[in-house]
């Protein structure tokens, strides 16, 4: 039956196409490369490229969990890709295959075997830092020419939002990023996970949450860009992109990213290879594509986020390499921090948390 | 032989369909969160026999759903904002039907093309417009403030009256179709002889024309109803933080915490909400078309 139906499938993808080759499935974020970077993988090695996107962890993370994705790629977070090798979801990396491992970073590696012990199932795709965005001439009309921009009082501190909500904020719809700069405000762990911590971040949510127009992990692109809010609480590279549409767009918008002074996340973007990845082959070359020098820099030039390769960095503009933003110098890095993933139990109190914050219930 | 064919097949089609989709769920709710892939023990398997495997099932789930009081309030709101939508649509809809099926027989085809249109667009694409539309930016605002019927932009996008508006326009055609073909059939005549027998024409529509068309608004409200319970797209892009629905939960449930075991349980009592009263009304129904004969 079996080879019976192995012939028909043969039979079938004959007939379709003589062309037909190799696939290759990739599920990345949205808003997260080079389209053009797409075109040149397939034009190098024939393979066609396949390019989904998603906007939270969460969704891929269900995906690997129920197997049988069809993906060869995907880019989980570093504390999300920490919990799904544990569950067996990704296949070591042939290292072998991957010519171009010798441009990485040390720097990010060392901290992203952290998540990847010995990095042995992903390679660094990007990584940044969660910050503010603020559209600077509404804020400055709100709160007048001393906000405090670069601060999480502009958004955890109830007297600004209440001003702020006038003009609308967006907070990224992902606890695994609110509650820790929630903590970094009230001055305590950002990695902390017991109950003290959650009330300490259940208090500084509560309090502001009336401000909120909208909890989103990616509409506040657009929105910030076309002047819709003036502030969102959201990833540097996003809040960067939103700067360059609204430039571009010559609105009158004027965006600034800042990772706040209190603190600032540091996440690691990872690519890895799902466990039943039906073409492992063709995923290696596509992560050794990735991680050519030229190709590298270009994703970052069109993304604003900082690569854990170290070799495509002569090949970044200015505008990139020489932003403190994206790539911090040592002082700003002394201000950034990392966390670690929550155990079931405690992720059942975080989800609880979030939905009583979202929802007020 | 023939006829037990002929009724096999709508059976055969509950049970693939139906029944055994249910079946997997009502066992997922019945087991245990784990850190596995799929995410849930006990799995099934022939080897370790099936007494063993079923002493592994609980209800914990089902009785965790009732210690928190999240979710019988998202319940409630949802079955709120589904049966107020309902109503809605019911009001918007019944004109538009009765004149359609007023309308000269000629144009009919062509408004029934007409409601039928929109589905040609992608439902995700005519919610995203709705974006467009109802933004603090948008087509709607814009127009308002440009005729000077307002001076400050409304809020709709990311409030509950947005996800009324995606409900109302998304399901205003499922009730249309059925109050039309209803009311498309009414014998014209009847209301003729009601009105020689003295009603007026407000009551020749009361006492004929909607009791005559009532079939199509039980049909056109299950068809509305039943879906905007469990809704899930429209609230999630058009509602914002404090649009509460039970959709939402039960994705969170699914997503966040990975715990299918209790998003299951929280789909079968929504199962359950749907169910009963179709059930009651499906009983209802028969006794009644019992008494007519």
């Amino acid at each position: 039956m079996q080879k019976k139906l192995l012939t028909l499938t043969a039979t079938v993808a004959l007939a379709t196409s003589a062309a037909v080759a190799e696939e290759v499935r990739v599920y990345n974020w949205s808003d997260y490369i080079d389209e053009a970077l797409l075109e040149k993988f397939e034009a190098e090695t024939g393979i066609e490229l396949i390019y989904d996107v998603f906007d939270s962890n969460e969704v891929l993370e269900t995906k690997m969990l129920a197997g049988g994705s069809g993906y060869d790629v995907v880019v989980p977070t570093g504390t999300f890709l920490q919990r799904q090798i544990q569950i067996g979801a990704f296949q070591k990396l042939d290292k072998s295959k991957l010519s171009n491992l010798g441009n990485m970073w040390d720097v990010i590696e060392k901290r992203t075997a952290s998540y990847d012990p010995g990095n042995e199932y992903s390679i660094n795709y990007m990584w940044g830092t969660t910050g503010i965005g603020v559209n600077l001439g509404k804020v400055a009309e709100v709160l007048g020419e001393n906000a405090p921009v670069g601060s999480l009082a502009l958004i955890f501190d109830p007297a600004n939002m209440e001003k702020l909500s006038e003009c609308g904020v967006h907070f990224l719809d992902a606890p695994t990023e609110m509650v820790p700069a929630a903590l970094a405000y009230a001055g305590m762990d950002p990695d902390g996970k017991d109950a003290d911590s959650m009330a300490k971040a259940e208090e500084v949510l509560m309090a502001v949450r009336p401000h909120i127009q909208k909890f989103h992990s990616s509409e506040y692109i657009n929105a910030l860009a076309n002047g819709d809010i003036c502030v969102a609480f959201g990833w540097s590279g996003d809040i960067l992109q939103a700067r360059d549409r609204a430039a571009e767009a010559e609105n009158g918008v004027e965006i600034a990213y800042n990772a706040p002074s209190e603190g600032a996340l540091m996440w690691f973007d990872q690519m890895a290879v799902p466990v039943d990845a039906p073409n492992p082959e063709g995923a290696h070359k596509f992560l050794d594509f990735i991680m050519d020098a030229q190709n590298m820099a270009a994703a970052s030039n069109y993304v604003y986020y900082a690569n854990g390769n170290k070799a495509s960095q002569e090949f970044l503009v200015e505008d990139v390499i020489g932003d403190t933003a994206i790539y911090p110098d040592a002082a700003a890095l002394e201000n950034l921090y990392t966390v670690t993933p929550f155990p079931p139990s405690e992720q059942r109190t975080l989800t609880r948390l979030w939905t009583k914050i979202k929802s007020g219930t | 032989m023939r006829r037990f064919a002929l009724i096999a097949v709508p059976y055969i089609w509950l049970l693939a369909l139906f029944l055994v989709p249910f079946l997997i769920v009502f066992k997922i709710s019945l087991s245990d969160i784990a850190l596995a892939r799929p995410p849930y023990m006990p799995q099934f398997s022939w080897a370790d026999g099936v007494w063993d495997f079923l002493s592994q099932l609980d209800l914990e789930n089902f009785t965790f759903l009732a210690s928190d009081d999240l979710y019988w309030k998202a319940y409630l709101s949802s079955l709120k904002i589904a049966l107020t939508s309902t109503v809605i649509t019911l009001f918007v809809a019944y004109p538009i039907a009765y004149g359609m099926a007023r309308a000269p027989q000629e144009w009919r085809p062509t408004l029934m093309m007409l409601v039928i249109l929109p589905f040609w667009t992608s439902f995700l694409i005519r919610v995203y417009s709705w974006m467009g539309i109802l933004s603090n930016e948008g087509f709607l605002n814009q127009f308002l403030l440009g005729i000077g019927a307002i001076s400050e932009p409304l809020t709709i996008l990311n409030t509950n009256s947005a996800v009324y508006i995606g409900i109302v326009y998304t399901y205003l055609p499922f009730m249309i179709l059925p109050i039309y073909a209803a009311l498309d059939r009414l014998d014209a005549s009847l209301i003729e002889a009601a009105e020689d027998l003295g009603c007026s024409r407000l009551q020749a529509f009361w006492l004929v024309t909607i009791p005559l068309s009532k079939n199509g608004i039980i049909a056109g409200s299950f068809l509305v109803f039943i879906p905007a319970l469990g809704e899930f797209v429209i609230p999630s892009l058009l509602g914002g933080s404090g649009t509460l629905m039970i959709g939402k939960v039960l994705w969170e449930e699914f997503f966040n915490n990975r715990d299918w075991p209790v998003a299951s349980a929280v789909a079968v009592v929504l199962l359950l909400i749907l169910i009963i009263p179709i059930v009651l009304f499906q009983r209802n129904q028969q006794k009644q078309s019992e008494e007519e004969s």
